[in-house]
């Protein structure tokens, strides 16, 4: 058995089940190519449906966080109200604010 | 028109074009289900145990059309489990043992090009329900179609070996195209009712739809052999489909009377 | 650097909180290797256990039938893809895994060593197999690592077709000729003891079980969750109007469990070494299919160089062009 022969490229594969819904991570499958992976990705992860749109992304291309990041890299929620709708007065009987 | 309002003069010819249409379904996916387990990597046999569960459902619909068209009470279970080879009507080509991933690639290819014409026109059909099943199959298809022309560039143009093997399958599987064209008195009457397409006016359109992709594969096109296999319209098999069917309705032969 | 010691404690206290561990985080050495050993295990099974039903894709007798079990293995070998696809995040490759299982270094579910002799075995496999995977499956779904509690997830929706599916085909026979009947009844009996088996080894024999459920890989002892599989069964089986080959079956009224007689362990170890009806069987399938599909892998893979190797040489010819 040749070593080359069994590697293939590892895609992650994102699902949309409905239009105007976001696209959520279902798994990963292996294929050589494109194409293949997103028909490959359509067998494994859409037999059951709904799903009305397909991604694949080849996981190298993916960069992402690392745990210990999570300090510096998100701000705590809790200490940034400003953001939050209800940090705000709106004086009673005020509509569309 | 409906199954209430179809000319009964009609009936004898549409059950038998059901039964066409049906055993080409099922006697396929019982092939294509042959690979389960068996396949070339786990992805791939996901997609082809797919395939094999569209065809299936294809012929439950036709078959069980069919029997409401004869019109005795057979079920599409007691047409696909109780009839003997000589009264099913497929083509020869879905029969062939599945040979090798090219050779079932290659033979699913050609019928894929040739069903998404069929089911297309097949939706212009004046026999409603028949028109109903095309235009569901055909969705299956096109996606059996995309999938089995990708594998056709993949093997004729991969590895020296893939295309060798793609090219011999090609070869053994040519001269059972033909069949998906033949006209004969049942289809005429059905073609003048409007109920069924006229195949031969298909072929010229497979013919170049199938070129262009072998193109793509760097694949040849065999010559057209002096005698294309006949028959399987007729009940005509070859030896293969004796075999098929003993393993398929073992259990309902051996058990009569049974439910399961 | 923070030292070993404390490392460890604060991922056990990460653990009892209930947080999922995920792949870049820290994780004892010995938790990723027992994670990769249960989830490849796990994965292996899967396809393995593709092959006993396989077996009757060709002669089931109904179209529905026909249709249901394909659907059904198919959905195994999803499964297997899953685990496989899980077991990777833990920086191992697919292939070692195939590799590995290929030439008998793995181990997989003993249960699948077992032939399947009738239609009757299909409906029976799918409610105590099945049923007994869900029993575990379903504790699983809550495992502490992040990749593996997902795939399970997904693996128990789809699963719960697969034991009614097993079922339906049963109560069809139990309700059919006396020789279904007895089909029915001889698959029962071979089946029932091999299925107990599933759980493993009871706990005091079993030496991954302390540690597993320490880190809530595991979150039930072996025992338990077989007596639970036995008394959702039982009465299952008698509602068909069956038996179960075991003269000691007796109801015990003060715990509410039904109690069986000795499990025969000789007989798990013999098969776990390599002596069961099926082993070599199994794997011999799955070489063949591995080997009759390297030209195919290779041919793809070919393609796929091709494509980007044109695809490199376009992109010259527009920025030189």
């Amino acid at each position: 058995m040749a070593e080359m022969e069994n590697c293939m490229r590892l895609w992650e594969v994102f699902v949309q089940p409905r239009t105007g819904a976001p696209h959520e991570h279902a798994g990963s499958v292996r294929a050589t190519h494109a194409e293949m992976a997103l028909q490959h990705a359509r067998d494994v992860y859409a037999r059951r449906g709904p799903v009305v749109s397909i991604w694949v992304v080849p996981t190298d291309a993916i960069y992402a966080t690392r745990p210990g990041d999570e300090g510096p890299f998100f701000d705590p929620a809790d200490n940034k109200p400003y953001r939050h709708p209800l940090f705000y007065k709106v004086p009673h009987g005020v509509k569309n604010i | 028109m409906n199954l209430e309002t179809l000319d009964a003069a009609l009936r004898p010819a549409l059950f038998e074009y059901l039964l066409c249409l049906g055993d080409d379904a099922l006697i396929l996916g019982h092939r294509l289900s042959e690979w389960c387990g068996h396949g070339p990597y786990l992805e791939e046999d996901i997609a082809l145990a797919n395939l094999a569960l569209d065809c299936l459902g294809h012929a439950e619909a036709l078959l069980t059309l069919a029997g409401e068209v004869e019109g005795k009470g057979r079920t599409a279970d007691d047409l696909a489990f109780l009839r003997d080879a000589y009264d099913f009507r497929n083509v020869q080509l879905v029969e062939l043992p599945r040979g090798d991933f090219a050779f079932t690639i290659t033979r699913q290819f050609l019928f894929a090009t040739y069903a998404c014409l069929l089911y297309e026109a097949l939706q212009q059909s004046a026999f409603e329900p028949l028109a109903g099943i095309a235009a569901k199959a055909l969705k299956e298809m096109r996606y059996h179609l995309r999938h089995s022309s990708e594998w056709m560039r993949c093997l004729g143009d991969g590895t020296e070996e893939s295309h060798r093997r793609a090219q011999t399958a090609l070869d053994e599987l040519w001269m059972y195209t033909g069949e998906l064209f033949e006209v004969d008195d049942t289809l005429r009457t059905l073609i003048e009712a409007r109920i069924a397409p006229d195949m031969a006016a298909l072929q010229p359109k497979w013919r170049e739809q199938v070129e262009a992709v072998l193109r793509e594969a760097t694949l040849t096109v065999p010559e057209d052999p002096p005698y294309m296999a006949t028959g399987g319209r007729r009940g005509h098999h070859t030896e293969h489909l004796g075999h098929l069917l003993a393993e398929m309705q073992f259990l309902q032969r051996a058990y009569p009377g049974a439910q399961w | 650097m923070k030292d070993e010691a404390l490392l460890e404690a604060e991922f056990q206290a990460r653990i009892d909180a209930g947080e999922k561990i995920e792949p870049k985080d820290w994780m004892p050495e010995r938790y990723r290797r027992q994670l990769i050993r249960m989830m490849s295990q796990h994965a292996h099974s899967e396809i393995v256990g593709m092959l006993p039903e396989g077996n009757w894709i060709t002669r089931a007798p109904t179209l529905r039938r026909k249709m249901a079990l394909l659907a059904k293995v198919q959905d195994e070998a999803g499964h297997g893809l899953y685990l496989y696809s899980a077991t990777e995040t833990l920086g191992v490759d697919r292939y070692q895994l195939i590799r590995d299982l290929l030439e008998g270094r793995a181990k997989y579910s003993n249960i699948f060593n077992y032939p399947t002799l009738t239609w009757a075995d299909v409906g029976v496999i799918g409610w105590f197999v099945d049923g007994a995977a869900i029993v575990n499956q379903t504790m699983l779904a809550k495992s502490s690592y992040g990749p593996y509690a997902r795939a399970m997830i997904r693996i128990c929706k789809e699963e719960a077709f697969h034991k009614r599916q097993g079922y339906e085909i049963c109560v069809t026979l139990a309700r059919g000729t006396p020789e279904q009947r007895r089909m029915l009844q001889d698959a029962i009996n071979r089946w029932w003891w091999p299925t107990l088996m599933m759980f493993g080894p009871p706990d005091d024999q079993s030496p991954n079980s302390a540690e597993l459920l320490r880190w809530q890989v595991k979150r039930k002892t072996n025992d338990e969750l077989r007596q639970h599989f036995i008394n959702i069964t039982v009465p299952q089986v008698l509602a068909l109007g069956m038996t179960l080959p075991d003269p000691e079956l007796r109801y015990d009224e003060k715990t509410g469990n039904w109690l069986i007689g000795p499990i025969d362990w000789d007989e798990f170890w013999r098969v776990i070494r390599g002596h069961g009806p099926c082993n070599r069987e199994r794997l011999q399938a799955r070489r063949k299919a591995h080997e009759e599909g390297a030209w195919v892998r290779e041919a793809v893979q070919a393609y796929a160089r091709k494509r980007q190797q044109q695809a490199a040489s376009t992109a010259a010819e527009v920025s030189h062009g």
